[in-house]
């Protein structure tokens, strides 16, 4: 009975996902495109078995485009014999879904335990007192208020419930992860690998970095972004805020002590608040990414016995995700503008638009080194905005990831209006798919809209929260700047 | 005495030349039948009453050239062809022009002409290659171009391996033995059909339709038939490797109907009420040339027994051509009753009447009519199962397709029985374009609605997968089915695929057609053995000939049409325009935000700005005149160009290597 909350809010979420599998929702839900793409529909993975079975390459029939380890996971779950009985009403994978989905929120709540303590360390590094920072630092605005800040007024209220608690429950409990968890696709592995490798950097652990890092590019290739916060988690650990902050918070605490010995009084307190830079880890988290990418592919060729290449492989699933080659809709931008788009223009605008995640690294790499986590939730939600194939599920691993990062995101402005946008979408796209898809009366364009409408609704979230963090950052230089000004003023005084 | 002493060498010399000319005669004769043995040319029409008052009217023309070299000449060969066929190595070919759907239910499945003659409507084609497996393809897209210039059709769409299968069990049985090579099957289900098809079909004939039977062509009423197919099977047989020619076309026309008392009687017609010409004798060079009456069994043995009845009394011969029923004239040169073997005639069975074009000429037309005397109702030979293709489902998102097989009750058992025990084999062909995204896994097969496991019931599976954009899916089963079972269905669920706007056709909302699959039953036999014991062997017609060669039965399913959903044709413009600006505002606002500095900072930046190549270029410029910066400047934009230009050209150098 130490975390209720979380216990209740885990028990309510493996409720709710058995109470929509048992309504056998997951035969529509398995169908929506919002929640299902090429690469994570359960059924072409079944299709992609049955060829494996008939001794064919499982990427025969341009059906399953995903990992051959993942279908050596899932084919043998989903494979219904041939003589074709109905689907059972808890199709096996569901249960390694639902195992996912727990697993990824457990290891969020470690993760958000982990942010914690060092926020808590970095703030008592910094001395904001709660009579200090008061005047200091502004005082959350109380859209997202948590009650990790000591000081706060909601105390008693919100202490119970944990930065972890709150990712764990806000991952479990999001609509888009029980749908995708329920309607049966490969997101809630994808995610948790994603989960797995930011939980391995954050807590230094390099084997399980490289693991979920490697495993997770291997699933879906756009993980492959977040070696950079990866590689920053690695080396100097957690969120912490600006160098330039810490080092006048050293300077202030050393201004206290006697000036003969000052110098070398910065440089004990300077390594005490910077954590030593950990090269050696990285060295390890290198040493093993290259032993899992190994593993990885040589347990690809295995599990392709022979049936196919490795070059096909690739061809076949980067190379699809890569092309753009299925221009079904779903919620991305790409599948509309590249059905109609100019066919001599093809090539150019494809590059163009998967650059569009690459040019965006390196001004945020810049700007957040110093905050890795904060910078991987902004890599993972532009891939979940301009991805060839989105869905709700990557979706949901941002949002997961976004509540992790809410102590910094106090002065986040436009929650109203992108909760609304969220919902807009939720409700309108299936409507309009309807409309155009199942009853004719509306055509492309309606759908189109609300792709249109989520992209905007996305971009307001990412540009807002990297807005939010740079003020936060901003605004905890200041809080020194003027301290710092006043205290000098005040040695002036005594002088 | 001189004189006559004169006329003695003479007349010797006389003699002699005369005989040297009878020699060379006989030698110039017996020139004429080498070439008549190395080319063979025979016309036939075959005419059947269909129990739904319509008529059947089946052209067969049978052309054989026993050698083909390349400078053979021909005579009624039509050159194309022989061309065709040596040019591309072809082994067999069958390329057919389809408008209408043949009605299995009335116009009758078990009979070689239904068998062989009942197409998918559009255009199909498939061709059996002697070329070594890696000039297939290559052959096939030379001889789809080659064809569609012949036959003024686009069969080039047919060249891109998007609607191109290879099959493998189907035809096993069709190509008999000794055939090796590879087959490739293309079908072009919305092509239309029409006289620009017809007019270079009939310039393969030797007289085209200036004589013969095929002068009774008339393209409007052919035109105006229920159903309407133009066959060419070209096919290399015997040790000889002689080329087979056979052009059909097989019409099924509706004699204008006459209501007696609000009842459908069954319409009269003749060979000028049905074509609106005259058949005046036959083609010159025809070796042989006749017009055949087919009266299918079920209708002769109602006949008879409404003699019986009439008669009061059994007797077994009736007079077929005048009978109580129908009246048919004028009267047939000869009868040919339909028998099991050799000997064996069964009680009832088919009746050909046989007209010989030879007694015929255009002063004396042969003008064949068939006049009903009372209302009958009879039903064709139908095949052993009723079978139908449809889809379930609606919206365009998913669907499935489904096979049934219905029994067909009032078949008789003995019908087909030849072989195969209590198990009854069947052949699915499908060929599925890509774009219709099968589900494998989900083939589900039911016998009489109850599933049943797919190994129980298959010998043999060949599933060739479709790839986007290259090739369709093609699949391919092999039944072994129980006989007493009633109905078997096949269904495979797909999803529908979304295209590029190039990749619809014209009228994209009307849908995409889907090739007809192809059903065989080996275990059916097709065969109409008709024999003739009064006709010298070598004038036997070449139809009733190909009528008495066993076959299996073949059975086509209908065309569906599958509608895709369509992208907005209008938009291209504002897509583009639309999804960049998204894309920029998003792109363009996050980068704002990343590098925005206020107030202080703003200063600080500025203060401390400018990095170590800025201070350097300023370092630089100092102390230089106006002229010389601009020169600076200038060189330095001309030097980023040529680095561009350099850049470009080796990329172009590298690609092009």
């Amino acid at each position: 009975m130490t975390k209720p909350i979380v216990w209740r809010g885990a028990a309510l979420a493996i409720a709710v996902r058995f109470a929509f599998a048992a309504m056998g929702v997951q035969e529509h839900l398995g169908r929506r495109v919002e929640i299902v793409t090429p690469l994570t529909s359960l059924m072409r993975l079944a299709e992609g078995q049955w060829f494996k079975q008939h001794g064919l390459s499982p990427y025969a029939g341009s059906a399953y485009h995903g990992s051959p380890l993942l279908l050596s996971l899932l084919g043998p779950l989903t494979s219904r014999g041939t003589g074709g009985q109905l689907l059972a009403k808890f199709h096996s994978s569901f249960f390694v879904f639902l195992v996912a989905d727990l697993l990824g929120a457990f290891l969020l709540q470690k993760m958000g335990k982990l942010v914690e303590s060092a926020h808590q360390f970095y703030q008592a590094e910094l001395q904001l007192d709660p009579e200090t920072s008061k005047s200091a630092v502004k005082e959350p605005r109380g859209k997202i208020r948590l009650g990790i800040r000591k000081g706060c007024k909601g105390k008693e209220v919100h202490a119970k419930v944990g930065l972890g608690d709150l990712a764990a429950l806000s991952y479990l409990l999001n609509p888009f992860t029980i749908a995708v968890c329920v309607g049966g696709t490969t997101s809630p592995v994808e995610n948790l690998l994603v989960i797995v490798a930011l939980y391995g950097a954050l807590k230094g652990n390099a084997p399980l970095a490289a693991f979920g890092w490697a495993m997770s590019t291997h699933l879906s290739l756009y993980p492959a972004i977040l070696l950079l916060p990866i590689s920053f988690l690695m080396v100097s650990g957690s969120d912490r805020p600006q160098l330039k902050v810490l080092e006048r918070a050293c300077l202030r605490n050393a201004s206290d002590v006697a000036s003969t010995d000052r110098r070398s009084e910065v440089d004990e307190l300077r390594s005490k608040a910077f954590l030593p830079l950990q090269w050696r880890r990285y060295g390890h988290f290198w040493f093993f990414s290259v032993l899992w990418w190994l593993a990885i592919i040589f347990l690809s060729a295995a599990a392709l016995g022979g049936h196919e290449n490795l070059v096909e492989m690739i061809s076949e699933t980067y190379g699809f995700i890569l092309r753009v080659d299925d221009l079904s809709p779903n919620l991305g931008l790409f599948w509309y503008f590249f059905t109609e788009v100019f066919t001599h223009f093809r090539e150019f605008f494809v590059m163009v638009f998967h650059a569009n995640i690459l040019f965006v690294l390196v001004p945020l790499t810049i700007r957040f080194h110093h905050r890795p986590l904060f910078l991987a939730y902004t890599m993972v939600a532009v891939a979940t905005m301009l991805k060839s194939y989105p869905s709700d599920g990557d979706a949901a691993l941002s949002l997961g990831l976004l509540a992790l990062c809410t102590p910094v995101l106090s002065d986040f402005r436009f929650s109203f209006l992108v909760l609304n946008g969220y919902l807009v979408v939720a409700i309108l796209s299936p409507s309009m798919y309807n409309l155009w898809i199942w009853r004719g009366t509306g055509n492309a364009n309606f759908y189109f809209a609300m792709t249109l409408v989520y992209a905007c609704v996305q971009s307001i979230l990412i540009v807002e929260s990297v807005g939010a963090v740079i003020r936060h950052d901003r605004s905890l230089w200041k809080s020194f700047e003027v301290r710092v000004k006043e205290e000098s003023v005040v040695k002036a005084h005594d002088d | 005495m001189a004189s006559k002493d004169q006329t003695l060498p003479s007349l010797l010399v006389t003699l002699l030349f005369l005989l040297l000319f009878s020699a060379l005669l006989s030698r110039i004769s017996g020139l004429e039948s080498v070439v008549d043995e190395k080319e063979k040319f025979s016309e036939d029409l075959l005419i059947r009453p269909l129990s739904d008052g319509k008529v059947l009217s089946h052209f067969y023309f049978k052309n054989y050239q026993r050698t083909l070299g390349s400078a053979a000449h021909t005579h009624v060969f039509p050159k194309a062809i022989s061309q065709l066929v040596s040019k591309f190595h072809i082994s067999e070919l069958e390329l057919s022009f389809t408008q209408g759907r043949w009605n299995y239910e009335h116009w009758g499945g078990l009979d070689p002409i239904a068998s062989s003659n009942a197409k998918p409507s559009g255009v199909e084609l498939w061709a059996l290659f002697d070329v070594p497996l890696n000039q297939v393809d290559p052959t096939w897209r030379n001889l789809t171009h080659a064809l569609s210039g012949l036959f003024c059709a686009s069969i080039n769409f047919l060249e891109s391996p998007e609607g191109v299968a290879s099959p493998n069990l189907i035809f096993e049985s069709r190509l008999k033995s000794g055939a090796d090579g590879f087959v490739r099957y293309g079908a072009l289900p919305r092509e239309a059909v029409c006289t620009e098809n017809l007019t270079p079909w009939l310039k393969l004939l030797p007289c085209r339709d200036k004589a013969g039977i095929a002068s009774l062509l008339d393209r409007p009423s052919i035109y105006n038939g229920h159903y309407h197919s133009l066959r060419v099977h070209v096919k290399r047989s015997g040790p000889e490797r002689a080329v087979v020619l056979e052009q059909t076309l097989t019409i099924v026309l509706q004699p204008t109907q006459i209501r007696e008392g609000g009842m459908k009687e069954l319409p009269h017609w003749s060979l000028t009420s049905l074509f609106g010409r005259q058949l005046g004798g036959k083609c010159p060079v025809a070796h042989s040339s006749h017009v055949l009456l087919e009266l299918e069994q079920s209708l002769v043995e109602s006949v008879k027994a409404s003699a019986d009845k009439t008669g009061g009394k059994v007797t077994s011969g009736v007079d077929i051509p005048d009978n109580s029923v129908f009246h048919v004239s004028p009267y047939p040169e000869a009868v040919l009753v339909e028998s099991l073997d050799s000997w064996d005639v069964p009680k009832f069975s088919s009746v050909m009447l046989e007209y010989d074009l030879e007694k015929y000429r255009s002063d004396q037309p042969l003008n064949l009519a068939m006049h009903w005397k009372q209302k009958m109702a009879w039903s064709s030979v139908r095949g052993p199962f009723r079978v139908s293709r449809f889809l379930t489902g609606s919206g365009n998102e998913k669907g499935s397709i489904a096979i049934e097989m219905k029994k067909n009750f009032n078949v008789s058992s003995e019908n087909g029985d030849s072989s195969g025990g209590d198990l009854l084999e069947v052949t699915v062909f499908q060929m599925v374009p890509w774009y219709v995204r099968l589900y494998m896994h989900t083939l589900t097969a039911r016998i009489d609605g109850n599933p049943v496991p797919l190994r129980d019931i298959t010998t043999q599976m060949l599933v060739t997968p479709a790839e986007d954009r290259l090739h369709p899916a093609v699949l391919e089963m092999h039944l072994k089915l129980p006989r007493n079972m009633v109905s078997l269905s096949l269904t495979v669920d797909f999803d529908k695929g979304f295209l590029h706007i190039d990749e619809h056709p014209p009228d994209a909302d009307h849908g995409f057609d889907l090739p007809a699959a192809f059903l065989s039953f080996p275990t059916s036999q097709t065969r109409r053995l008709y024999l003739n014991h009064q006709a010298a062997d070598n004038k036997d017609s070449s139809l009733i000939q190909t009528l008495n060669e066993a076959g299996s039965l073949y059975v086509y399913t209908t065309i569906l049409l599958v509608p895709l959903a369509t992208p907005d044709f209008s938009m291209p413009y504002n897509v583009i325009t639309f999804t960049c600006t998204v894309l920029a505002l998003y792109f363009g606002s996050l980068l704002n935000t990343l590098r925005r500095r206020i107030g202080e900072e703003e200063r600080l930046a500025k203060a401390g700005s400018g990095g170590k190549l800025k201070k350097a270029i300023a370092k630089f410029m100092e102390g230089k005149s106006e002229n010389q910066k601009k020169l600076i400047k200038v060189s330095g934009v001309i030097l980023v160009a040529a680095i561009g230009v350099t850049v470009s050209y080796v990329l172009e150098h590298f690609e092009a290597l």
